[in-house]
């Protein structure tokens, strides 16, 4: 849920006059960043926002995803809420409340034992983010021992138990085997494995599916589904893979250099898509139902030809709908329409809905059709997950 | 992993057969040839001609060699012309050799001891006092020649100030019991206490001596491989793992850190041997490096054979061994 | 200690057999073997003309990085005082080295020497000679010995490196047979069985001795350079237009090859000249004392160490300042050109 969506929960929660009333499960938000700013300071380089004043609620159980370009800040952003980013050449501000703790303000010890316990992540590259020497069940085992103080046995145990669950095929086998005897899409599951030992509250995945072959990739978007579902665990989805978006995600965060350019619900955002950028996002994918001939529309130049936020729109360069006030003035994220409260966007000059329809863009139709994951997730949630492609 | 030891078996026959060819040709070219080699340069006409027949000299040089093989495949190497002259060469290298394994061994415990826990501090605080002195110190340690470095622990530490010995491997008013050859284990055997605590007194210069550049090297293999194991991706998940800085050490960082060290550590085993020729000398301490130097001087042939020979087994042997343990820490070698 | 410097990481001394020795090989030889990614992307600069000539652009950017490094500096300070020292040597030094000026003042009997005077500031050593004198002139021979030795090796090693890197096959057996058996002699034994097989040791014999050693070094490196060069997308491309071999050779691999080389050579320098004066000191060095080397002034002074320790310090001093310059710009110029450094 968003900031600007928590005020409307009265709607949701139709209970009158006890819309904050804490306590009550799934009142407040999981996880709320507010004003996140990271900036990068090097030696004799100008020092660089990479994560320019970002906000964004999670609600348990909710699955919201971030999405964007490379280097629009959205790994940062969750490196940040983690608390991972490298203390001195990082400068982060802002809050990041997890269940009303501002997990900023916390020391490094106590952000140690939330780590992997209440909050945990899984990483882009399975492969390097496994260490190369230690057999898989130890890696799994380590967190049980460090936050549920399990004997090594016990952990190795639960750890076999935590394998079959992510459908590794023979975990005692697999808890002595070490990570480059594993394919692809095992390593990430091992991964989740080890990030879903504690039930944790909230998952932040970073590009899961990035790295893997697109079969796979199915395989694992579904696990991650049915995993977050069964445990009520919240997810912050990074992508920039707008399929993943669509069969996954609640609500959706567009990032655009350093800030939150969109933000809807998921159907709102691929019927309803305003600002120029996300537009564009829509527009590039690949189409089946295309007509013979139409050539893709590519979001012309790239992140370097970004102006900064606070000369005008970071985008203007590079939009098509480009007016003389992108230049001079910052836009804000306000609700993009009246009737639709949590509809959020930061535009001087939104795509109007009418060439979103007839562009056939709208509809998550489109979506399901045009992201590949989301066309084989539907199938493949269908049934239980598949691993034949997950042995060697 | 069978495979892979028995090729590397049979490298090392092969290396081992070129190194005889090597010696073999090395003591024809020395200076007199390998009669002088054998009897020293003060020997009779007559006793110069026996020793040619004898040694076959007068027969083709492929005979030659493989008598020489037979010779070495003996151990019989003649006799000691200048180190211990009498004994059989091969007697001069057993009775030498323990001393020269426990000072070996004390300048590799003193490496790794000091090497790895501040290469590992030094690279966790890159940039900070720490990582700086001891990047310089490990520069200057290479820099430093051994034997000077060898001279000046003595001086200050010995000659000047007086704590420690400066030579021999035992004092001589101690009457110990010798029983396998290595004095620091002569004494914990026989309970002779002093005698083991006077042993190790008399290895601490040697070993700082001959310590200091498998130091230098072992500080800054340690230290370069920690800076690129924690900058790895799955440090990163440990972190988010929350595991305990001393999970994440450990486990982590330096059991992926420490891969090269070992490669690097069995590398050393050759430095040492030549250091030892150096440093025994300056120390006199007994070993096989100060008989080498003597060797030297003296123009023993004999000795100098069954010491390089052996050094060079030594060698070859320990790079083997750790060749063979990489394989078997590593389980990316281990499992392909 | 002949192997501190070279046996870092990276280096080529000492490499056995082995998984491990491979990788390493292969690390080295990214400094030279990677030709991709001139200059940061998104640089206007890293277009065409860049990548037409990566070896240029790999020097410049190195440079641009060396410039900054205060390592650097100090090492390259060293070393121009030292060989401007031994080229303006003969000119500078007040006294003839060879001259018994002192001899008055020294007994040997009576284990004394002359101390510091009018003239002569350091005193005379134990033949009564200017020590002072004898320390200028020396850092000639020392700069013959680190710079003769470091040529002999690299000459040999170039020519067996491109011989097994270039051909592979039977050439690169034997040549890389015979460099394990050279490496299987830890260093400074290899240099003292050389040096015994002269009757008269001199100057050159030690020379020899010492470079004899760094061959195989040399060679091991090259080659595994080389090994990297001809499974590289250039080289592929050459032999796909017809280039014969020579060209490829020389005009393609070499060049690529070399700055891991020029690193090494850059330690070998001071590999020798610490080298050197540990056979001086052995007793094999240079016996011609009428013109001083370091290490000879070194091996000399070490019977006298206890009474007099200035005569072993000063050349002591000297041969670890140079030796400590050469390391320091070997190790900028490798942190330098190792492509992880690069942005």
């Amino acid at each position: 849920m968003t900031r600007t969506s928590s005020a409307a929960t009265p709607d949701l929660f139709a209970g009158p006059g006890a819309p904050g009333s804490s306590g009550s499960r799934g009142a407040g938000p999981l996880l709320s960043v507010q004003d996140l700013h990271v900036q990068f300071r090097r030696r004799g380089v100008e020092p660089f926002d990479a994560v320019d004043g970002v906000s964004f609620d999670v609600a348990p159980g909710q699955t919201v995803g971030l999405v964007g370009e490379s280097g629009c800040g959205k790994s940062v952003t969750s490196l940040a809420i983690m608390r991972l980013l490298a203390g001195r050449t990082t400068r982060v501000t802002g809050r990041v409340d997890f269940e009303g703790t501002d997990l900023l303000s916390l020391s490094r010890g106590e952000m140690r034992d939330r780590r992997g316990r209440d909050l945990a992540m899984i990483f882009q590259d399975p492969l390097s983010s496994l260490n190369p020497v230690v057999p898989l069940g130890v890696q799994v085992g380590e967190v049980l021992q460090r936050h549920r103080g399990m004997r090594r046995s016990a952990a190795l145990r639960e750890a076999a138990d935590l394998l079959d669950q992510v459908g590794i095929p023979d975990p005692g086998r697999r808890i002595k085997e070490y990570a480059h005897q594993l394919s692809g899409g095992m390593r990430q599951r091992a991964l989740i494995a080890m990030a879903l030992a504690c039930r944790p509250r909230l998952l932040i995945a970073d590009e899961p599916t990035t790295a893997l072959d697109v079969t796979i990739q199915a395989q694992i978007l579904s696990l991650l589904r049915s995993l977050v579902s069964d445990h009520g665990t919240a997810l912050i989805m990074i992508t920039h893979d707008l399929g993943v978006v669509a069969g996954l995600c609640d609500e959706v965060n567009v990032l655009y250099a350093g800030r939150v350019v969109e933000r809807a619900e998921r159907h709102e955002l691929f019927e309803r898509p305003a600002h120029p950028y996300t537009h564009g996002l829509l527009a590039s994918i690949p189409r089946l139902d295309a007509a013979a001939g139409e050539r893709l529309t590519p979001i012309r130049g790239s992140v370097s030809d970004n102006i900064p936020w606070t000369h005008g729109c970071a985008f203007a360069p590079r939009c098509e709908r480009e007016i003389d006030t992108c230049r001079q003035r910052t836009p804000e994220l306000v609700p993009h329409d009246e009737r639709r409260g949590d509809h959020l966007l930061r535009c001087h000059n939104s795509v109007p809905l009418d060439q979103v329809v007839a562009e056939g863009l709208a509809g998550p139709g489109h979506v399901a059709r045009a992201g590949h994951e989301a066309a084989v997730l539907d199938r493949a949630a269908t049934g239980p997950a598949d691993t034949a492609g997950g042995t060697r | 992993m069978l495979r892979y030891t028995v090729r590397r078996l049979l490298q090392l026959v092969l290396v081992l057969v070129v190194l005889s060819l090597l010696l073999f040709l090395w003591l024809r070219s020395l200076p007199g040839g390998p009669v002088t080699a054998m009897l020293g340069d003060r020997s009779t006409p007559d006793k110069r001609a026996e020793l040619t027949s004898v040694l076959g000299l007068d027969q083709p040089l492929m005979v030659q060699y493989g008598k020489f093989l037979g010779r070495v495949a003996h151990g019989n190497f003649g006799q000691s012309t200048g180190v211990a002259p009498g004994d059989s060469a091969i007697g001069v290298f057993a009775d030498r050799f323990p001393a020269t394994v426990e000072l070996a061994i004390g300048a590799l415990l003193f490496a790794l001891v000091f090497g790895i826990p501040l290469g590992y501090l030094a690279a966790r605080r890159r940039g900070g006092w720490l990582d700086n002195a001891g990047v310089v110190t490990s520069l200057l340690g290479v820099a430093v020649p051994v034997f000077f470095l060898a001279f000046l622990l003595k001086y200050i530490f010995a000659v000047k100030l007086g704590w420690l010995p400066p030579s021999g491997r035992q004092s001589p008013d101690i009457d110990a019991t010798r029983v396998t050859g290595f004095f620091v284990l002569d004494g914990l055997l026989t309970r002779e206490w002093d005698a083991s605590w006077d042993a190790v007194k008399h290895l601490i210069l040697p070993s700082i001596a001959l310590g200091t550049i498998p130091f230098a090297v072992i500080f800054r293999i340690t230290r370069s491989s920690v800076l690129d194991v924690q900058n790895e991706d799955f440090i990163r998940t440990a972190e988010a793992k929350g595991l305990t800085n001393r999970t994440i050490r450990s486990r982590h960082i330096l059991r992926n850190a420490l891969l090269p060290v070992v490669t690097v550590t069995g590398l050393q085993v050759g430095a040492l041997l030549a250091g030892a020729v150096l440093t025994e000398k300056v120390f006199a301490f007994p070993g096989l490096g100060e008989a080498l130097s003597i060797a030297f001087t003296k123009k023993d042939y004999p000795v100098l054979q069954v010491l390089i020979l052996a050094s060079a087994t030594t060698f070859v042997l320990v790079n083997m061994l750790v060749d063979l343990s990489y394989a078997v820490i590593d389980p990316r070698i281990r499992t392909s | 200690m002949t192997d501190g410097t070279s046996a870092l990481p990276g280096s080529g001394r000492l490499r056995r057999p082995g998984a491990a020795r491979k990788a390493r090989i292969d690390r080295l030889a990214t400094v030279g073997g990677r030709s991709g990614a001139p200059g940061a992307p998104g640089t206007p600069a890293a277009t065409d003309e860049d990548t037409a000539d990566v070896g240029v652009s790999l020097l410049r950017d190195a440079w641009r990085r060396l410039r900054v490094t205060p390592v650097f500096w100090v090492g390259a300070v060293i070393i121009a005082l030292f060989v401007l020292l031994a080229v303006v040597a003969p000119w500078i030094a007040p006294h003839d080295p060879g001259a018994q000026l002192l001899i008055g003042q020294t007994s040997r009997a009576r284990n004394s020497i002359a101390p510091p005077q009018a003239g002569y500031p350091l005193g005379g050593d134990t033949f009564g000679r200017d020590l002072f004198s004898r320390l200028i002139l020396g850092s000639r021979q020392t700069l013959l010995v680190g710079v003769f030795a470091t040529l002999i090796g690299l000459a040999g090693g170039l020519v067996l490196g491109v011989l097994a890197g270039a051909f592979g096959g039977w050439a690169d057996t034997v040549v890389m047979r015979i460099v394990d058996v050279m490496l299987s002699i830890p260093s400074l034994l290899l240099a003292i069985s050389i040096a015994v097989l002269f009757t008269n040791p001199n100057l050159t014999s030690v020379i020899i001795a010492v470079s004899v050693v760094q061959i195989p070094v040399f060679a091991r490196l090259l080659r595994g350079q080389m090994l990297a060069q001809r499974g590289s997308d250039h080289v592929l491309a050459a032999r796909a237009l017809g280039v014969r071999r020579a060209p490829i050779v020389f005009r393609h691999m070499l060049p690529n090859s070399l700055s891991p080389v020029i690193v090494q050579a850059t330690l070998v320098v001071a590999t020798s000249i610490i080298d050197a004066a540990a056979l001086s000191f052995l007793g094999l060095g240079s016996q011609d004392t009428a013109s001083p080397e370091w290490g000879q002034m070194l091996g000399e002074a070490q019977d006298r160490i206890d009474s007099h320790p200035g005569l072993a310090f000063w050349p002591a001093g000297c041969i670890i300042v140079v030796a400590l310059g050469f390391t320091l710009l070997g190790e900028s110029l490798r942190e330098a050109l190792d492509p992880k450094n690069r942005r």
